[in-house]
């Protein structure tokens, strides 16, 4: 036998294949890196410049020719706070009940087939149904309340699918041991199921909360373009108001000339550091709940 | 001797499927009682009868009588959690809870009301010591269970059934995940823990079931075949099959 034949059989070497989609995914990769490092870039680089305090620490006004927007900061944490008070309860409850007092069967499926569709629905369809649903039939006017319940709806399907998700995936040997114990599905869930399945709720609640502060369509309708500063924090949830997003939109499209050039890009820059803020501090949050 | 449950005409069907067939079986107070037979004849099955534990799979009918105390556990106004209590069950693969070691012990007393501090404490440490696993969790009592060993985790899980002081402690194949050592040592924690309660054992190691019970039946299909003394059923047991199954021809 030859002896190089088994030499070449066992020879370290590079594939050729091998080496050709290393470099075509080592491209694709470096492609997606520099879109979104290029946004990003490009973004503060037109942003940053613009901001300043007057900029952050006052409220848009006609009569003196100002441009800020405190307003709309409050309006945008306000809101996505209220939404989320009003939508982890609901997504939270359905989903322990699918999960855990649901029986298994037609009905479950058809409600899980509906929140399928729902989460497809573009925002705007949302926004629509908002204004005649929460403005226009429950009497809120325009509002943040409105808003925030439009918001709300529009997350539920996050909420309710990854919070069922995570409750699924708890070890079902748990729920058995507990059971045997003699304790009833509340204690389970309180202690065991909820504890567990945080992760995954952390998750679903940044998701929403990148998605409550980037909506802007569905809150034209609803929350409306209202730019004074709000009187009272505490009460302020019926009156309209603009979020970040609302303004970047209203100071793109109809600009009096004092407003400066680079205002929406600002906006932009400010819109990214709060999403950055409110997603630390929900997965402090998050941590802290877990830890009890 | 005094039977503490005791089954009468038990039959049990997953949809069509007769699992059961017509079990009568007196269980003693404070024995080892095994239940033996090849995978798929209803061990599990009858042993999670007894604690109302099937209530919780769907499809599943339960006719004839299990008698505790004097009182069939499924009559209808019975409430299974209030027989879960009285009896406890560890299952094979060992499953602590993601919580401290303390805390697993404490879960169901907690649940059942017992709030003070010093008064869980003595549940801990009473309920770690029978399970002798006191010695080696005393200091890290209030370190995750989950760093335990197998074996150290099923003690606990033992321990954690029986915080709550049941009568009866169900345990299927609660060794079968488990290396040789910390088996025996479950084994003669067993063998300890009859004087107190009373244990009810599936396992499919025979030598197991010979060694620490003392009664032990035979299913087969669904069907009890034979129950008696562990020794004559080892030795000379009435039935063909039986002695087929313990010297080792099928199962
Ligand atoms: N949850 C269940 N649903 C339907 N059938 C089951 C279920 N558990 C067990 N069975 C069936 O009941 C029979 C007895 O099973 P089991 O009691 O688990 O046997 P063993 O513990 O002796 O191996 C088997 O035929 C099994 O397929
Ligand atoms: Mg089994």
């Amino acid at each position: 036998m030859n002896p190089y034949k088994a030499y070449n059989l066992y020879k370290k070497r590079a594939h050729k294949d091998t080496i050709i989609i290393r470099t075509l995914c080592f491209f694709a990769t470096g492609v997606a890196l520099a879109i979104l490092f290029g946004i990003i870039a490009f973004i503060f680089a037109k942003g940053i410049p613009a901001i300043n305090w007057k900029f952050l620490s006052t409220a848009t006004s006609y009569e003196e020719q100002n441009f800020g927007i405190l307003p709309n900061i409050l309006n945008t944490v306000y809101i996505t706070v209220l939404s989320l008070l009003i939508v982890l309860p609901i997504g939270i409850g359905s989903a322990i009940y699918l999960s855990e007092y649901g029986k298994q069967g037609r009905l479950l499926s058809v409600i899980r087939y509906t929140i399928e569709i729902l989460s497809g629905i573009p925002s705007i369809v949302y926004g629509l149904f908002g204004a005649l649903c929460f403005v226009t039939y429950l009497r809120m006017d325009y509002s943040l309340l409105a808003g925030a319940c439009t918001l709300a709806v529009i997350t539920l399907p996050i909420i309710i699918r990854t919070t069922e998700e995570s409750l699924k995936a708890v070890d079902v040997t748990y729920r058995e041991a507990a059971l045997s114990m003699g304790v009833n599905r509340l204690y389970i869930i309180r202690t065991i199921l909820l504890p567990c399945a945080m992760p995954g709720i952390i998750a679903a609640v940044i998701l929403s909360v990148g998605r409550m502060v980037g909506e802007s369509a569905a809150l034209l309708f609803t929350s409306g373009t209202a730019y004074e500063m709000p009187k009272n924090l505490l009460t302020m949830y019926d009156k309209s108001g603009a979020t970040l997003t609302v303004q970047l939109y209203q100071s793109f499209t109809e600009k009096p000339h004092w407003v400066p050039e680079d205002a929406p890009f600002a906006i932009a820059a400010v819109l990214m550091i709060v999403v950055l803020f409110l997603n630390i501090s929900t997965y402090f949050v998050g941590k802290k709940l877990k830890r009890k | 001797m005094m039977a503490i449950i005791q089954t009468k005409k038990l039959n049990l069907h997953y949809g069509d499927n007769h699992a059961l067939i017509d079990i009568d079986m007196r269980i003693n107070k404070h024995e080892i009682t095994a239940l033996i037979g090849p995978s798929g004849c209803g061990k599990s099955t009858f042993l999670r009868t007894l604690n109302r534990m099937n209530d919780i799979i769907r499809d599943v009918k339960i006719g004839g009588e299990v008698v505790f105390d004097g009182v069939n556990i499924y009559d209808t106004d019975i409430d299974p959690m209030s027989i879960r209590k009285k009896i406890g069950m560890v299952f094979q693969k060992p499953n602590p809870f993601p919580m401290s070691v303390y805390d697993n012990v404490a879960y169901a007393p907690r649940y059942h009301k017992v709030k003070r501090r010093i008064l869980l404490d003595e549940i801990v440490e009473r309920s770690l010591r029978q399970a002798a696993l006191w010695d080696e969790v005393k200091d890290r009592l209030k370190k995750s269970a989950l760093s335990l060993s197998g074996g150290q985790q099923q003690r606990l899980c033992i321990a954690r059934a029986i915080a709550l002081e049941p009568e009866i402690l169900l345990m299927d194949e609660a060794t079968s995940a488990l290396d040789p050592i910390s088996t025996f040592k479950i084994e003669d924690l067993m063998r300890e823990l009859k004087k107190t309660y009373t244990v009810v054992m599936v396992t499919h190691n025979m030598q197991q079931a010979a060694r620490i019970s003392d009664k032990t039946a035979f299913f087969l299909l669904g069907d009890l075949v034979e129950f008696n003394d562990t020794e004559q059923i080892f030795r000379s047991p009435a039935h063909k099959k039986t002695l087929e199954y313990v010297s080792g021809h099928f199962g």
